[in-house]
């Protein structure tokens, strides 16, 4: 391919489309669904219960350390399909690009989602490609949509959550947020911070095989972090959930850039992190098998289901007193005072 | 080594020891004053209202540099982004500050050029890589923050960098402090002096406040430990002589920061300054002093009148920053007034008394 | 007002030091202190080393709380 750049031509339907996919996306997504190259791809469907997510990927810089838009593209729909109890199966990957976007950097995409796919055992089985005038993409724009099969034991929802629940996490939070503020911001500070970008299908699979309905609920605390994620799981509702701060698991870099910058890693994203509310009774068991696996190394035990705050998060401080953990408003800015 | 040192400001015995201490208090009932938004922060973020007794009232002063900017600072930074050579530096708490239906946060998603960054220092690199622009700092800050500002003016100055200017809104603690401890009405009976304003001004305002006013006081950090043993120490002073004790003494020094307080001094002139909700206080602000005027963002407006416009009907920002009434006094709080749509200065930013309190519980 | 963190000072270069902050380093100015050392610990403020950090006085004030309510036992 001699191309230096994506131009509109490519996006045309005419021969450089073809080549670009030929070239790029099958080369990438080699799969027999794909390769068949029909308008859909066509497959038998699961009898039972099916999953199906979908998101859109617009995370500015498109590089970055411990990984790029197009691991996360992929990770992130196996983990909404994971979090949900299904098994993730097939994604589909639709490309916005900007004209004048370097194809060296689309193939490094494009390969990295091949792999992320791998890693996560999922094939990619459709796609469309656009492409759009300078200035109306922020260089590349990708949707990934995804199909799981949900096993038939599989109950998970907010109605089977309880007072005594525990609340589990499984690993360091607030990885991916903080990388990616660093490397957009300049704030000229060195870090072996990295994306904690990973697909949790394989961990979460395992823990739902061993101890089935004792996992009441799943998610994955990716925008707004931790906190977010909690309050959008205790609103409306008739419990609440009271965090440990000591018991919260955060790497040393991480808090010494939300420290120095007067961040929160509660309200951080993570891309490789599940947050589980499970029976109290098995949590220590479910936390063990977790730390055993991969991805799950640092799990921790963070807090309960208690019958107060009904609707809302609050945190027993590294002090013993308490506090509210509420939602975001807006995103996070740094501070000085 | 220091790591471990300060992990055991955080140690669960030694903060649980000091809480039964506190909780088992029996004396009368104590108004206590924490005078620096960072502390108002901690308080909040360690929850450490909730676990003194009924007697025991933290209140907040005004130590917020944000929630003392008044309303015309912001319309002036306002008009500066919409100026096209133009280039605005600022800390990130000023951002989300509403001016009429306008706020730096939306000038900046409206394409002005608006960053943040964390240290004035920065700015330098800035303003080489964009010799055709102006690129303003916004001078905010007390005085930790000052000294600083004013490295930034005196390397300026030095490189030669001709296109670095600050708009300037910067007060100082002590003339401050002296109108809060006349104030009969507010009663402190003791205050939490600021940990890093003392790192720079010493503690000889402190001794002064004691003996003119009788109101004893103690120094402190920003741990668990040191916020809960300030407590404690200022429990017990109460009832004595008032003193002023130093417990944050691995860090301040009774003579302070010399060498801070000589650049402050050298780059920067005391002026009457206009504090929002509180109204204007002699010498309680700093402006760039005459030599360096080419530095002076006021000088590109046409006016730099300092104003007070009405504060919101409602609003009790003023009451607040005196410590005279708490945030669940004000009729508008968590109602008509949140962080998502702030009315007063005190719930805009995020160490305002009211933010902290809302967010916090 | 004052958001100010320990840092570890690495190394110091005139007017300029590198410091450690629980992992990550940055570029600081000491032109507010005089004699900063490798080695020694610095309260860091928007770029800005403001103050030396006195590891005696740190464990001293530390002791004074750690013997709370130990001397009422028995």
């Amino acid at each position: 391919m001699s191309d230096e750049m994506i131009t509109l031509a490519h996006g045309s339907g005419g021969k450089l489309t073809h080549r670009l996919i030929e070239g790029i996306f099958h080369r990438y997504f080699r799969n027999e669904l794909l390769l068949e190259a029909g308008d859909s791809a066509i497959f038998s469907i699961h009898e039972g219960r099916m999953a199906f997510t979908t998101d859109s990927y617009v995370v500015s810089p498109l590089f970055f350390k411990g990984g790029d838009i197009g691991k996360l593209a992929v990770c992130g729909t196996v983990n909404d399909l994971a979090v949900s109890g299904a098994v993730p199966k097939l994604l589909s990957a639709g490309f916005i690009i900007e004209e004048g976007f370097p194809l060296r950097a689309l193939e490094a995409i494009v390969q990295s989602m091949a792999e992320a796919a791998k890693a996560a055992g999922v094939s990619i089985v459709t796609g469309d490609t656009k492409v759009v005038q300078k200035g109306c993409a922020d260089g590349i724009f990708i949707n990934t949509s995804g199909l799981g099969i949900v096993k038939e034991d599989i109950q998970l929802g907010l109605g089977r959550v309880r007072p005594g629940d525990r609340i589990l996490v499984t690993g360091n939070l607030g990885d991916h947020g903080t990388a990616i503020f660093l490397e957009r911001e300049q704030f000229g500070v060195q870090s072996s911070i990295a994306s904690d970008c990973a697909p949790l299908n394989g961990l979460i699979g395992e823990v739902l095989d061993r101890f089935g309905t004792a996992v009441r609920i799943m998610r994955d605390p990716t925008r707004g972090g931790l906190a977010t994620t909690l309050n959008e799981l205790t609103k409306g509702q008739p419990f609440g959930i009271r965090l440990d701060e000591r018991l919260l698991p955060v790497r040393d870099e991480v808090r010494g850039v939300c420290e120095m910058l007067g961040m929160d890693p509660l309200y951080m994203a993570n891309e490789g992190k599940a947050v589980l509310i499970v029976e109290g009774e098995q949590a220590e068991a479910i936390a063990a098998c977790l730390r055993s696996l991969p991805y799950g190394s640092d799990s921790a035990i963070v807090g309960e289901v208690t019958e107060t705050y009904a609707g809302k998060v609050h945190m027993k401080t590294i002090t013993g007193g308490s506090r509210i953990v509420d939602m975001l408003t807006g995103d996070q800015l740094p501070r000085i005072c | 080594m220091m790591n471990s040192i300060y992990s055991r400001y955080k140690d669960e015995e030694v903060t649980s020891r000091l809480v039964q201490e506190i909780q088992a208090y029996r004396g009368k009932p104590l108004k206590i004053m924490e005078v620096c938004g960072t502390h108002t922060m901690c308080i909040s973020r360690y929850g450490i209202r909730n676990l003194l007794p009924d007697t025991i009232k933290l209140i907040s002063g005004p130590g917020c540099p944000v929630c003392v900017t008044p309303s015309y600072y912001v319309k002036a930074a306002i008009e500066l982004a919409r100026r096209s050579d133009v280039i605005i530096a600022t800390f990130g708490d000023m951002l989300r500050i509403p001016y009429q239906d306008s706020s730096l946060l939306l000038e900046k998603a409206k394409g002005r050029d608006i960053r943040i960054v964390y240290t004035p220092l920065d700015c330098m690199e800035l303003a080489l890589a964009h010799p055709d622009k102006k690129v303003i700092f916004l001078s905010v800050g007390f005085e930790t923050t000052i000294p600083v500002i004013a490295l930034s003016v005196l390397e300026a100055m030095e490189r030669g960098i001709s296109n670095y200017m600050l708009l300037t809104a910067n007060k100082t603690m002590p003339a401050a402090l002296h109108l809060l401890s006349s104030d009969e009405e507010i009663g402190v009976d003791g205050y939490l002096y600021p940990g890093h304003v003392s790192a720079i001004i010493g503690t000889s305002l402190y001794d002064e406040v004691a003996e003119r006013y009788g109101i004893p006081g103690v120094v402190t950090g920003f741990e668990p430990v040191d916020l809960l043993g300030a407590v404690y120490r200022i429990m017990g002073a109460a009832s004595g002589k008032p003193q002023v004790e130093n417990l944050y003494a691995r860090v301040v020094k009774p003579e302070g920061n010399p060498i801070a307080v000589r650049k402050m001094n050298q780059v920067f002139k005391p002026y009457d300054a206009v504090w929002r909700g509180i109204g204007t206080i002699p010498d309680s602000g700093l402006r760039l002093r005459e030599e360096y005027g080419a530095f002076d963002a006021w000088r590109l407006l046409e006016t730099s009148a300092e104003s007070l416009e009405n504060e919101p009907k409602g609003c009790r920002c003023g009451d607040i920053l005196k410590g005279k009434c708490s945030p669940q006094d004000c009729k508008l709080f968590g109602k008509a007034c949140t962080p998502e749509k702030p009315v007063g200065s005190c719930m805009v930013s995020s160490e305002g008394t009211c933010a902290a309190y809302y967010k916090y519980g | 007002m004052c958001l100010g963190i320990p840092g570890k000072v690495i190394s110091v270069k005139g007017s300029s030091a590198e410091v450690d902050i629980m992992g990550i380093t940055r570029n600081i100015s000491v032109a507010l202190l005089e004699r900063v050392q490798p080695g020694e610990y610095v309260v860091v403020h928007a770029g800005c080393a403001i103050s030396h950090i006195d590891e005696q006085e740190a464990l001293e004030l530390l002791s004074l709380f750690q013997e709370l309510g130990v001397t009422d036992d028995e």
